[in-house]
């Protein structure tokens, strides 16, 4: 059983209860990804599964053979952070910063679903064109708290990268 | 979390038979199962993985309906072309709740499987006849805000959490249902749910060895839903 870890290849075996957030931070020592609540909360666990964002503390390391996982090691390094990242730091989103590696893969994969058009709570249309409003970013981050209260510039962070990447 | 035996069905019988084992599981996208295996309400000895199984096509049928098989995750669902333009209201119901995240893995088996969000059911130092038959109901003179009015018990009181549910039975759908020998019975989602009655640890009328593999819906009336 093998699973790809930011284009890596890794052996998966060991006691079936691992969840994949356990795996990444206690077996791989990627220790970037967060566990805030354990129980599928708060989003600070968020990685991307074949580019999809899921919670990974609610989910089986065992279950993921054959997988691709990105985690936020594997968006960006210190020498050549990704957009959001840049964007980040620029805008101060983040205050003690654990939830920041969840809203920064959170935040990635929401660029891509509304790329694709998927509709959000948010949309007053389900088949209309989406457009990256700060009423759309804030439904569609509502996966990842941010117990600083930072949100002002989580959202400042992500919406200057929306306006780039998606007008 | 208490030990477990991880199996991966290949088959569906396999699956069923599987679940027809004492103390055997399915999961698929595990978050309401794996979340409550946590806290120790749900302990089983055997998680039988149903994902290698493939159902999780969504496609039209003979009579213009759509077919949704009990895989296909909730994202998938809600944004598929044909449940926005011709069932919205399923749309509506599932981008309503939880998260993009929670929605990317949960399933529409598994969403109609979720447990009772009761607080006494999920915290295993209470009674609760649903998790421990005869151990008595802690809701009914305890906290009661957020739980049933209509369709309780003397034993339990708690409700069934789903929207998804309540958009597709708005919409007359029904749940395709296979056991360990092959045989498969459809059922209306809204007969799919029980009342607590006096077995209130039965959620639904899935029986042993049973298991869930699609959801069909109608042919779309048109109009407006909201
Ligand atoms: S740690 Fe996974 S959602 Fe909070
Ligand atoms: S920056 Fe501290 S939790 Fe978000």
């Amino acid at each position: 059983m093998a699973i790809t870890i930011n284009g890596q290849e890794h052996d998966l075996s060991g006691d079936p209860r691992t969840t994949l957030l356990d795996y990444l931070r206690d077996d791989l020592r990627l220790t970037g990804t967060k566990k805030g609540c354990d129980h599928g909360q708060c989003g600070a666990c968020t990685v991307l599964v074949n580019g999809m964002r899921i919670n990974s503390c609610l989910t089986l390391a065992v279950m993921h053979d054959g997988d691709s996982i990105t985690t936020i090691e594997g968006l960006g390094s210190l020498g050549s952070p990704s957009t959001l990242q840049k964007a980040f730091v620029e805008h101060d989103g983040y205050q003690c910063g654990f939830c920041t590696p969840g809203q920064i893969c959170s935040a990635t994969a929401m660029m891509a679903e509304i790329r694709a058009g998927w509709p959000s709570d948010a949309s007053e249309e389900l088949e209309g064109p989406i457009g990256a409003t700060s009423e759309e970013i804030r439904e569609r981050m509502s996966g990842n708290l941010c117990r600083c209260g930072a949100y002002a510039n989580i959202l400042a962070a992500i919406g200057e990268v929306a306006e780039e990447e998606l007008s | 979390m208490r030990p477990f035996e991880y199996t991966r069905a290949d088959r569906l019988e396999h699956a069923a038979q599987l679940s027809e084992a004492q103390e055997a599981m399915a999961i698929a996208g595990g978050t309401n199962l794996l979340d409550l295996m946590k806290l120790q309400v749900e302990t089983p000895a055997n998680l039988v993985d149903i994902n290698p199984l493939g159902m999780g096509r969504i496609e039209d049928t003979d009579d213009s309906g759509l077919r949704i098989g009990a895989l296909a995750t909730n994202t998938a669902t809600a944004v598929h072309q044909r449940v926005r333009a011709d069932y919205p209201v399923l749309s509506r119901a599932i981008l309503a709740g939880a998260t993009q995240q929670l929605r990317n893995k949960a399933t529409t088996g598994g969403n109609l499987c979720q447990r009772t969000r009761c607080y006494y059911f999920t915290n295993i130092d209470h009674p609760c006849n649903k998790r421990e038959p005869g151990s008595g109901c802690g809701a009914i003179d305890g906290i009661a805000r957020l739980h049933a009015v209509l369709g309780t018990s003397p034993q339990c009181i708690a409700t069934y959490p789903g929207d998804m549910a309540v958009a597709m039975a708005a919409l007359d759908a029904k749940v395709e249902i296979a056991n360990a020998e092959g045989a498969s019975r459809t059922v209306p989602v809204r007969e799919f749910h029980r009342l607590p009655g006096d077995t209130p640890w039965r959620d639904n009328v899935l029986e042993d060895g049973e298991i869930i593999t699609a959801v069909t819906l109608p042919a779309p009336v048109g109009g407006t839903q909201i």
